[in-house]
């Protein structure tokens, strides 16, 4: 086995689930405070990003178009906790999950009726090429441009761990989480709390748009980024920033691996599935994930 | 009460026959416009479906449409999917006077799920540079007509392009080349034909498949490198495209080394890519361009009044557009050749149509009649043969624009017949099928 090549594919495919976990974030902030499995964070992520790079094209700043995307995100977040949540307060969770599939078709339409069909090439400044010294030292390619989207992902599980350690808001956001009576009963405003969490759902939405957009270009296929994150969560848990990036990181690192040494004993395109054979192996033995809450039910 | 009823009971015969007499009279030809806008492979849809219908209305503007007979249509969204589209086929193929002119399924998948509805429905169904190759026996497919160039015809001419490039298709022996193909039946269409070169040529041949919709292949391409292939056929899709060039970008493969297939050398599929499509090659059975006289023909009498169907006319001459008008060009020109027969200045049938299809001779001095000169290949069509085309040309994306880079590449026949015909006999064996006897159809 030709060791540096396994190594390649070894951090290649952390990097990659570093991707995954910024898509699997946006699901683990609305689950945690609200208990709702949000199935339409893929469509959030392809709202923002196309939103985003049709403002860049019509002439607006790169920073001005970062800032009105993020307020459209704001507003989405706001009109989603009034219009879909808020009349559903107290209903099941299947309901609630339900809501977020109808929310899913409506985002994924209204975003083409907008801003069209056509996909969009994004520059983020970063070109998506082997770095150079690397390769030439050790014969790995390794793009820089992966090693930036880690260090985003870093900094947006940083800044998300501060907030919900450190502010007022974050602090309900945790209580809320916990138990939704209590919070109520302490006088913390739920529909606010909502209305917060999905907003910061649809900037890390954003981000990830960002990232996947540089990458493959803005287009619809953004909305499939989901389907990679759902292993992500199965193996992390639902509620844990951080079982979101390790998640990731095993996701990724396991399905590139699979794909390069097992695939082509098997006919090959295995990664999409393989993916969920590691996450159901976890599930087997960890059933509320590896950093999830173990739910103990007295009876 | 029972007067009243009575009346209404007269009424109501009164009026429907009416309508079916002055129906009978309608001169209109009606075209399912059954493609995709919405979805994730909505760019080569509504591009295709653009260029199509707006070459049937720049006929019926310039030209009263076919000898008098205008072209009508009813848009059905099938978003690739092959259940929606048999829905949509379903729900259009009784519409208009005649029924369906033909169908245009814009998807290998659906037109899979059409050939045996097509065929007992008497309605052709036309896959224009796509669907099932061995469907160009006419013979055993009456009513399937993968024209213009086959996904088999397409690959003999992409190697022996190889060939050429390399001085030689002798310099093939040896060569390594690497099949990328989209885990779809139309990605693996073409790995027969393929192994079938890789034996006759004595170069090696390895399929790798990216899994549906494509936007990950990190693993592929990082096997690809370890291959260290001469070319990478790229067998992509939508998303698949564009993810695959800057992929071979972060695994520092030449993009010029990359041959598509016309399914991912658009527009649409190089933009994404940014600065890592430059270089990237693409086969076509059209080009891209807005100075052909059919598209400035639809710039005066469709744009020009504010009636066409691209919001974004910087679309119109783009590689599916134009696309979309050799679907359009194809479509009438079927509808005219069986005017000739049936009856000129009347609505076709399927039928009719079918038979307007497998004789028709689009050649040099049709097509520049039909002010598309270079725009498509010269086309001849048969009872046995429903390719007709055979050619290729290849272009390369310059950052900004796809340039032609070959003139018509034709495709290696000599391989491409036999199979199809071993193929469809075996098709015809497994349908109790008795193909037809060509020599007999007049």
């Amino acid at each position: 086995m030709n060791v540096a090549f396994f190594f390649e594919v070894l951090i290649g495919g952390l990097l990659a689930g570093v991707m995954y976990s910024l898509v699997a974030l946006g699901f683990v902030l609305i689950y945690k405070a609200s208990g709702v499995f949000n199935f339409a964070q893929g469509a959030m992520v392809f709202f923002a990003a196309l939103t985003f790079i049709s403002l860049v094209e019509r002439g607006l700043n790169f920073w001005l178009a970062l800032v009105v995307t993020l307020a459209v995100m704001v507003v989405l977040g706001i009109a989603i906790e009034k219009v879909v949540l808020r009349p559903l307060v107290n209903q099941p969770p299947i309901t609630l999950f339900m809501a977020t599939i109808g929310l899913t078709f409506v985002l994924e339409g209204l975003s083409q009726l907008v801003w069209g069909s056509q996909p969009h090439g994004l520059e983020l400044g970063i070109q998506d090429v082997p770095m150079e010294w690397l390769s030439q030292s050790t014969g790995i390619n390794i793009s820089q441009f992966d090693i930036f989207a880690a260090g985003v992902a870093g900094l947006l599980v940083a800044v998300l761990a501060l907030f919900f350690q450190y502010t007022r808001i974050g602090r309900a956001l945790r209580a809320v989480a916990d138990d939704h009576q209590a919070a109520l009963s302490v006088g913390i405003p739920l529909k606010h709390i909502w209305a917060i969490v999905w907003s910061v759902a649809g900037f890390v939405a954003l981000v990830a748009g960002l990232m996947w957009g540089a990458r493959n270009g803005v287009q619809y296929a953004l909305t499939f980024i989901a389907l990679k994150a759902l292993p992500v969560l199965i193996l992390g848990g639902f509620e844990s920033v951080l079982g979101a990036i390790v998640g990731g990181l095993i996701i990724g690192a396991s399905e590139k691996l699979a794909e390069v040494y097992i695939g082509p004993m098997v006919g090959g395109g295995i990664e999409s599935w393989f993916a969920y054979v590691v996450a159901l192996l976890f599930l087997l033995v960890r059933p509320q994930g590896l950093f999830g809450e173990k739910i103990i039910d007295r009876v | 009460m029972k007067r009243t009823t009575l009346m209404l009971a007269v009424g109501t015969l009164a009026a429907a026959g009416f309508t079916g007499q002055a129906w009978a009279q309608v001169k209109e030809q009606f075209v399912p416009a059954s493609f995709y806008w919405v979805g994730p492979y909505a760019p080569g849809g509504s591009g295709i479906a653009g260029g199509m219908l707006d070459y049937f209305k720049m006929l019926n503007t310039r030209d009263g449409g076919i000898n008098g007979v205008k072209l009508t249509w009813e848009k059905c969204e099938t978003e690739y999917n092959n259940a929606r589209g048999v829905e949509c086929y379903e729900r259009l193929k009784k519409k208009g006077p005649t029924g369906a002119t033909l169908i245009h399924p814009l998807s290998t998948g659906i037109t899979y799920s059409l050939i045996e509805k097509g065929t007992t429905d008497k309605i052709p169904i036309v896959s224009v540079g796509y669907g099932r190759t061995d469907a160009a026996d006419g013979r055993v497919f009456p009513y399937i007509f993968p024209i213009i160039t086959t996904y088999w015809s397409q690959n003999t001419a992409k190697i022996k392009f190889m060939g050429q490039k390399m001085g030689g298709m002798d310099k093939l022996k040896g060569a390594k080349i690497v099949n990328l193909y989209h885990g779809s039946a139309y990605g693996k269409e073409t790995i027969p034909v393929l192994d079938a070169q890789a034996k006759q040529y004595g170069f090696q041949v390895t399929h790798i498949e990216v899994s549906h919709p494509g936007n990950e292949q990190q693993a592929q391409w990082l096997q690809i490198r370890q291959i260290k292939p001469d070319w990478v056929i790229l067998r992509g899709w939508g998303v698949m495209n564009p993810t695959a060039l800057k992929a071979a970008q972060r695994a520092g493969y030449p993009r010029e080394k990359i041959i598509g297939v016309w399914w991912s050398g658009a527009e649409e599929d190089v933009i994404p890519a940014g600065d890592a499509a430059k270089g990237y090659i693409a086969a076509g059975f059209n080009v891209s361009g807005s100075n052909y006289p059919v598209v400035q023909d639809i710039q005066k009498h469709v744009y020009a009044k504010g009636q066409g169907e691209m919001e974004d006319k910087s679309r119109v001459g783009s590689i599916y557009y134009n696309r979309g008008v050799v679907f359009g060009m194809i479509t009438t020109e079927a509808v005219r050749k069986a005017q000739e027969r049936y009856g000129k200045g009347q609505p076709m049938t399927g039928e009719q149509v079918r038979w307007g299809l497998e004789n028709l001779n689009m050649d040099e001095a049709y097509l520049k009649n039909l002010g598309a000169t270079g725009f498509m290949q010269p086309l001849k069509m048969s009872c046995a043969d429903h390719e007709g085309g055979g050619q290729v040309k290849f272009q390369q994306w310059d950052g900004k624009q796809w340039k032609v880079i070959s003139d018509w590449i034709s495709s290696d026949q000599k391989l491409v017949r036999p199979m199809i015909e071993a193929s469809a006999a075996q098709y015809a064996k497994e349908k109790g099928i008795t193909p037809r006897d060509c020599s007999k159809e007049k």
